[in-house]
């Protein structure tokens, strides 16, 4: 009995939690993909009744809106090449070597987060206006990197800690050189984790909004172009833009989640 | 196959030292075993061998070659870990065909190989499974397999069986015994496990503090230690030491006098420790000149054997009894030991003195 009111009080705080995450996504989804004019109306519908794509052309129509779009997605994808192409050989050396400072390294790497971007967001576009890569997707990527770059660096070098090295030594006995054992074990066995870093990484920059706004002016990204648009835009264009920037971050998740958790046959965490 | 040798080979960490100038012949064909507690630089030693450490100082030689510069890959080794290594990511197929797929075999002649590697270690079944779904055991045979595939010139092992259970690790190790001797490969054995090393090497390598005390055969290990650390850490129970000084063609010990086979003038005049197997002992319940007084302290009955720990003067045995002879606690007896098989030690360094018709067997390899 007891051991099922437990397991009952578990159950219900789980379908608290989800419930507490999943309803506002909820209702920013059915209004996002409502009428106009549902969107205006109180009180709000449970239920997707009056199902259109109205307020969504109506959002994506809008001034800016396409162009900001197609940015975010090429900035968080360069961001993520730049980082990870960048982290992941910087988190195998903290893994794999133990040089002197190899802690300081580390712990630099995580101070660079403390830094607040609100300090460095004025240096930074005079510089960028003086490189000439102001306003740019290439511009805005490099300060995405730098910002996701610590978080790279950190989860890519738990994945390979995570990998024995007897693995990629007995790739070397059996006739691979150094880099031919980690491209043919550690890497395929640090896919899931490097998976679960570029996720991240992507994340970071779709979401991030200061210095996006700081450093885009006529060519911003999606989260820049609906925060300077939100104060005089109606509420479709709200709602519309939340469930947009919320979306592809689901999606991804969701569809490397399961990559996460099937990889050869048994459960990898 | 070929031979190996170790010429003065050196490897520190920092200040410490772990292998420490160590010559080592081992011929064509030959079943070496590398044996000594954890942190004796045993694994090390096999390590630089197969490439995986660089060594400080000396050379490396296969085959005749100097090795003491190549990559892993290009010292025709193959090595069996003791974590396995097994790769989780492919199929056990996968996993035994690797080294051949990177020596570039055609495809009929991988799946060939696979197959008879496979079925000597009766692993035939298990080809399509990942590793995560094996046993301790199967993946062990699959580590074996893989090592074996690629026909290298000399197979090195770390501790193979030291991951498995008690009865499981016997089983392998006679079939692994069996295995090796058909493949006729050379072969160094990483254990620090005496009992692994005395039945399975053609040849055992003690190793302390990064040096090689005593290389030889088995048998000459446990009946002629080289010192008393090696009397003391081959066999079981470890060879008793007792001080001892010798006059008049007997020994002096603390619980009395024995007989002695020839006490050479060698012995005389010196601080003497007297190493005997606890099966050298014969146990006698009377007082007899050439025996020594004893109380039995602990009695383990062991199936095929007794063991007595006993006391005598000041010197505390283990005597190996027949499973017939019980003795209790408390009782009296006394201890012959067989002249024969009795060891002399310097009591200061603790270096075997031997006998002069001993020191060839010692000597000879085997």
């Amino acid at each position: 009995m007891r051991a099922q009111a437990a397991s009952l009080a578990l159950h219900a705080t789980a379908i608290l939690l989800a419930l507490w995450v999943l309803l506002p996504i909820y209702f920013i989804a059915v209004a996002a993909f409502s009428t106009p004019d549902a969107v205006y109306a109180y009180p709000k519908q449970l239920l997707p009744r009056d199902v259109s794509l109205e307020t969504m052309r109506f959002f994506l129509g809008s001034e800016g809106v396409g162009e900001s779009l197609v940015r975010s997605v090429l900035v968080a994808a360069l961001t993520l090449l730049l980082a990870l192409g960048i982290g992941t050989p910087a988190g195998y050396a903290l893994a794999r070597f133990a040089f002197r400072g190899s802690d300081a390294v580390r712990l630099t790497i995580v101070g660079t987060r403390a830094f607040p971007i609100v300090i460095l967001s004025i240096p930074l576009a005079v510089m960028f206006l003086r490189w000439g890569i102001d306003d740019s997707v290439f511009g805005l990527a490099l300060a995405h990197t730098a910002l996701a770059l610590p978080f790279a660096v950190l989860v890519t070098s738990s994945v390979f800690a995570g990998i024995s090295v007897e693995l990629e030594e007995a790739a070397m006995t059996l006739g691979c050189s150094r880099a031919g054992a980690i491209r043919r074990v550690a890497l395929p066995l640090a896919l899931p984790g490097l998976a679960a870093a570029a996720i991240f990484v992507f994340i970071i920059s779709w979401n991030e909004v200061f210095a996006a706004s700081i450093l885009t002016l006529r060519n911003p990204t999606l989260p820049a172009q609906v925060l300077a648009a939100l104060e005089q835009s109606p509420l479709p264009y709200r709602f519309a833009g939340g469930f947009f920037l919320l979306a592809p971050s689901l999606i991804v998740i969701f569809v490397i989640r399961r990559y996460l958790f099937n990889m050869w046959g048994r459960v990898v965490r | 196959m070929a031979d190996v040798g170790f010429e003065r080979v050196r490897k520190t960490f920092g200040k410490v030292v772990a292998v420490d100038d160590v010559d080592l012949e081992v011929t064509d064909g030959e079943f070496v075993v590398l044996l000594g507690p954890s942190g004796c630089g045993k694994t090390t030693l096999l390590r630089c061998l197969a490439g995986l450490e660089k060594v400080d100082g000396g050379r490396v030689l296969i085959g005749g070659r100097d090795a003491t510069d190549l990559p892993p890959r290009r010292r025709r080794i193959s090595m069996v870990f003791q974590s396995y290594a097994v790769f989780p990511h492919m199929r056990v197929f996968d996993n035994i065909a690797f080294g051949l797929r990177m020596q570039k075999e055609r495809k009929a002649a991988i799946a060939e190989r696979v197959r008879s590697a496979a079925e000597l270690l009766h692993i035939e079944e298990l080809l399509d499974r990942y590793p995560a779904q094996l046993s301790g055991g199967q993946r062990q045979r699959v580590a074996v397999a893989r090592a074996i595939a690629t026909k290298s010139e000399v197979l090195l092992m770390d501790e193979p069986l030291s991951n498995l259970d008690a009865l499981l690790r016997l089983e392998m190790r006679a079939e692994l015994k069996a295995l090796l001797r058909k493949l006729e490969a050379t072969t160094i054995y990483v254990t620090h496990d005496q009992v692994e090393a005395l039945s399975m090497g053609d040849r055992i390598a003690v190793m302390k503090a990064g040096r090689i005390v005593q290389v030889d055969s088995p048998l000459a290990v446990y009946d002629n230690p080289a010192d008393t650390y090696v009397g003391g850490f081959i066999g079981t129970p470890p060879m008793n030491f007792l001080e001892a000084m010798v006059e008049d063609g007997r020994a002096n010990v603390s619980g009395g006098s024995l007989p002695l086979a020839d006490a050479s003038s060698e012995l005389e005049d010196r601080k003497l420790l007297l190493g005997s197997r606890a099966e050298a002992i014969t146990v006698k319940d009377e007082p007899h000149d050439d025996a020594i007084r004893a109380t039995v302290v602990v009695l383990e009955p062991l199936g095929s054997h007794n063991l007595l720990t006993v006391r005598s003067g000041e010197d505390t045995l283990k005597v190996a009894t027949p499973p017939q002879v019980f003795r209790e606690p408390d009782s009296e007896v006394w201890l012959g030991l067989e002249p024969a098989r009795i060891r002399w030690m310097d009591a200061d360094t603790g270096e075997a003195i031997a006998p002069p018709g001993q020191r060839e067997v010692a000597a000879a390899p085997a």
